[in-house]
């Protein structure tokens, strides 16, 4: 996966802002809480193991690390390849401005991706191995290693145009520019592989998989979640934006913030009705009607009903009546959905079949890492928001 | 190619990393293949 | 795909020719079969009294190969204490092997069951390591490769069996798991938990001659076994092998089908090509249609604009040689009148001057000039 190998402390200087730290810390008390509760977690990971700040064990060697960090991570950062393929392959120019906020979070969502993974493995040095030094083909894992260290150079280079602007390195970004269609067609393909194979890596474990989450076209649902996951999190995000980054917003920004809403709105409300319909189409093929009376059964319904019919329901209403608080409500609501997907295959359906005494539940501390993880990414975020041309145009170069 | 596969992971090792490298090669490929077919195109003008 | 299909497909293409994939010794009937020298073990339940010697046997042949015991873990009860059994146990990072103890409804004896690695023959571990950290040997082991192993866990995910282990508690942890003392079938000894099992219930041999000894056993003994050697199918096969006096499953071992951990995940693999090469043809597509509606809408705006600039010009034109006939008009107008003047002038002129002078030749010149306007 990626290359290098930063360490938290690294991070934490990257993305803090070069003022004074002490005003730093006052200013933004909670964040600067929850990093230092992460750096505590990691000293205790790096001095005693996995096995002192988490509950895996040999019958769960994935926790919510892979589930939460990597699963919803790289799902809830398909924004990059959504926008970029509407904007720059569709042609639909009206999402312009959505184009660079998108792009931004998702190189910070992959980038925290493979900073999470240096947590989860057990000899991050190594990370580099499937790619590098012994290339593992038959997995599906090597091939979402693949493709998300590939991926992350695309975003990493995608993005680094707003830098090249803010730091006015003319001459490079021009070279990047040119390269902006083939790079998102590339985006689009790798994309298209990760995310469907992050859920064909449970297609090896049909007998430790409920059969209600287990069929051969998981990937096929992975990938299609990944894309209103994507979108939903751009809404969310654009909402957010609006409510903390305001101020770094320009006015093409703001003017357009509602017509994208609502176009991603109609997106993702038809995809989503798309996808209930092939997850049914599952359920027939593999004649698991019988299931849904269980209290599996009930959770997929919950899953299927609450948290995919209704926002995709949700969304539809909110285009109609043009009302963008409600599609901002449809946006939460799908991307919770699709965190609960992701936890339901990975830990609710994989080892269904253990006793209860033998279930994972995440320690306290695994918890504190994803949080802390989510916090350096929103920091660095806010950080290259606050500098860079990403929610504003550049004077200097209009019309990218 | 003198190699007898006895198990299905032996060949798919084999015939998964062939695909990896052609798949690299074809997407460069394509993209040069693209090149070519839109060479002469006339640009697209600005008004 | 399996071999043969591979085979015709690439006749019918015409490139068998072309890359010579010879029929082995081995050559496939229905797939891939394995090596036909690879050893195992059977494992008889009917037999086996659950006295750990093997756990004990495997100890102390792999007590290098695993990490010490130390202070944080608490310490394994030793081998002759069988109140172990009471509680399911898996392998760990210290234990290869477990052996566990199963009541069984309408039986007054319990059913004993070993429990370590059982190198498949399409090792799950194998097809999911993205390192290629394991190895099916073709004399049967399945082995691990601690130098390339990143610790991702994705073989413990993938294993059906629930067999690898992880040293949790280590800085620079690896997986753990059986090795059916591969180094030591190289020096011609038996497993250890083999050599030291006292009532014959672990066979070491030849997977296929094991397969034999099963199926006699079970045709010698009526009643004795369940009519399923466990591990000649499960997953693709294994090279342990299991007899047991009750059904499989009530002895820990999973249900599982014939398919094997790289067929289910094959379709898969194989799609991710079928992206790459079709993918770029769509979106270049998608891309040329879409700059291709630009380029048509720009016309037709050009257009547009043609026919603005013409009619426009035609209007203008109009306009323009109107006001051209009108000042050509004037301009005739103006210059008539200003020879009407000159020759007034002139006549005048010519009259004070000849009033003057008398009569000389100046009349003309003031003629020509009136010609010249």
């Amino acid at each position: 996966m990626n290359a290098q190998h930063p360490s938290t402390d690294n991070i934490h200087n990257k993305t803090t802002p070069a003022f004074s730290p002490g005003r730093l810390i006052r200013e933004n008390k909670l964040t600067a809480l929850l990093i230092a509760m992460g750096l505590f977690v990691t000293v205790i990971r790096f001095t005693q193991g996995l096995g002192g700040v988490s509950n895996l064990d040999d019958n769960y060697p994935w926790g919510i690390w892979i589930s939460f960090d990597l699963l919803c991570g790289v799902a809830l950062a398909a924004g990059g390849y959504t926008v970029t393929s509407a904007y720059y392959l569709f042609g639909l120019k009206d999402f312009h401005t959505a184009v660079r906020p998108a792009v931004t979070s998702a190189f910070l969502g992959y980038l925290f991706v493979v900073v999470a993974l240096h947590f989860d493995v057990g000899r991050p040095l190594r990370l580099v191995y499937p790619v590098f030094v012994s290339q593992g083909t038959t997995s599906v894992l090597f091939e979402v290693g693949l493709c998300v260290f590939l991926y992350l150079t695309v975003l990493a280079v995608e993005w680094s145009i707003s830098a090249f602007e803010w730091l006015g390195w003319k001459g490079i970004r021009t070279v990047i520019v040119r390269l902006t269609i083939p790079l998102t067609v590339m985006g689009v393909i790798l994309s298209t592989m990760h995310q469907s194979s992050l859920g064909a890596l449970y297609l090896i474990a049909p007998s430790k998989m409920h059969p209600l989450w287990y069929s051969p076209f998981i990937p096929v649902f992975f990938f299609i979640s990944s894309m209103f996951a994507g979108m939903s999190m751009v809404v969310f995000e654009g909402s957010l934006a609006h409510k903390g980054l305001h101020d770094q917003m320009d006015e093409a920004h703001l003017r357009d913030a509602d017509k994208i809403t609502l176009g991603f709105g109609k997106a993702c409300s038809i995809v989503m009705m798309g996808y209930l319909f092939i997850r049914i189409f599952a359920i027939a093929m593999d004649n698991n009607w019988n299931l849904l009376s269980t209290a599996y059964g009930k959770w997929l319904m919950l899953e299927l009903l609450g948290f995919v019919a209704l926002p995709s329901f949700l969304y539809a209403v909110g285009v109609r009546e043009k009302k963008i608080g409600l599609i901002r409500f449809a946006a939460v609501v799908t991307v919770l959905g699709v965190v609960l997907n992701r936890f339901n295959v990975s830990l609710v359906a994989f080892n269904y079949n253990l006793p209860s005494a033998e279930k994972y539940f995440p320690h306290w501390m695994e918890i504190a890492l994803s949080v802390f993880i989510v916090t350096l990414m929103v920091t660095a975020y806010r950080f290259i928001c606050t500098f860079m041309p990403v929610l504003r145009e550049h004077p200097d170069y209009k019309a990218h | 190619m003198e190699t007898v596969f006895y198990s299905l992971q032996d060949f798919m090792l084999c015939t998964k990393t062939v695909t990896y490298v052609l798949m690299g090669l074809g997407l460069f490929g394509l993209l040069g293949y693209w090149l070519f077919l839109t060479g002469r195109d006339e640009s697209i003008r600005k008004f | 795909m399996q071999r043969r299909k591979f085979l015709a497909l690439l006749s019918s293409a015409g490139l068998a020719a072309a890359m010579p994939v010879r029929e082995g010794k081995t050559a496939p009937v229905n797939g891939f079969s394995g090596h036909q020298d690879a050893v195992g073990v059977l494992h008889d339940s009917a037999r086996c009294i659950g006295c750990r010697r093997c756990e004990a046997g495997c100890q102390s042949v792999n007590a290098d190969a695993v990490p010490p015991p130390d202070k944080r873990r608490k310490p394994a009860k030793p081998f002759d204490d069988l109140s172990v059994l009471d509680k399911k146990r898996r392998t760990d990072f210290q234990a290869y092997t477990v052996v566990n103890k199963y009541h069984i409804e309408d039986r007054s004896a319990p059913v004993f069951r070993k429990f370590q690695c059982n190198h498949c023959q399409e090792p799950a571990c194998a097809s999911a390591c993205f390192v290629k950290a394991f190895v099916k040997t073709p004399e049967g082991p399945v082995l691990y490769r601690p130098d390339l192993c990143v610790g991702c866990r994705y073989c413990m995910i993938a294993c059906p069996f629930y067999v690898p282990a992880y040293d949790y508690h280590s800085v620079n942890p690896l997986v753990y798991k059986c090795t059916m003392c591969a180094p030591r079938i190289a020096e011609g000894k038996l497993p250890g938990c083999v050599e030291s099992c006292p009532k014959d219930a672990l066979t070491f041999g030849k997977r296929s001659e094991l397969l034999i000894v099963a199926r006699e056993r079970i045709a010698k003994n009526p009643g004795l076994y369940v009519n399923h050697i466990y591990g000649e199918h499960e997953m693709g096969g294994a090279n342990w092998l299991y007899l047991s006096p009750v059904p499989h499953k009530y002895l820990g071992q999973p249900e599982l089908g014939k398919t094997s951990a790289p067929e289910l995940t094959s379709g898969a693999l194989g799609s991710v090509a079928m992206v790459a090469g079709i993918w770029p043809v769509l979106l270049g597509g998608v891309y040329a249609i879409s700059k291709r509606r630009e380029k048509t809408a720009a016309e037709e705006q050009k257009q547009a604009v043609i026919q603005a600039v013409a009619h426009a010009k035609g209007e203008a034109d109009v306009a323009l040689k109107t006001a051209m006939t009108k000042a050509n008009q004037e301009k005739d107008a103006a210059v008539a009148r200003e020879t009407k003047k000159a020759r007034e002038e002139a006549i005048k002129e010519m009259e004070a001057k000849m009033a003057v002078d008398g009569d000389t030749g100046t009349t003309s010149g003031a003629s020509d000039k009136g010609e010249d306007a």
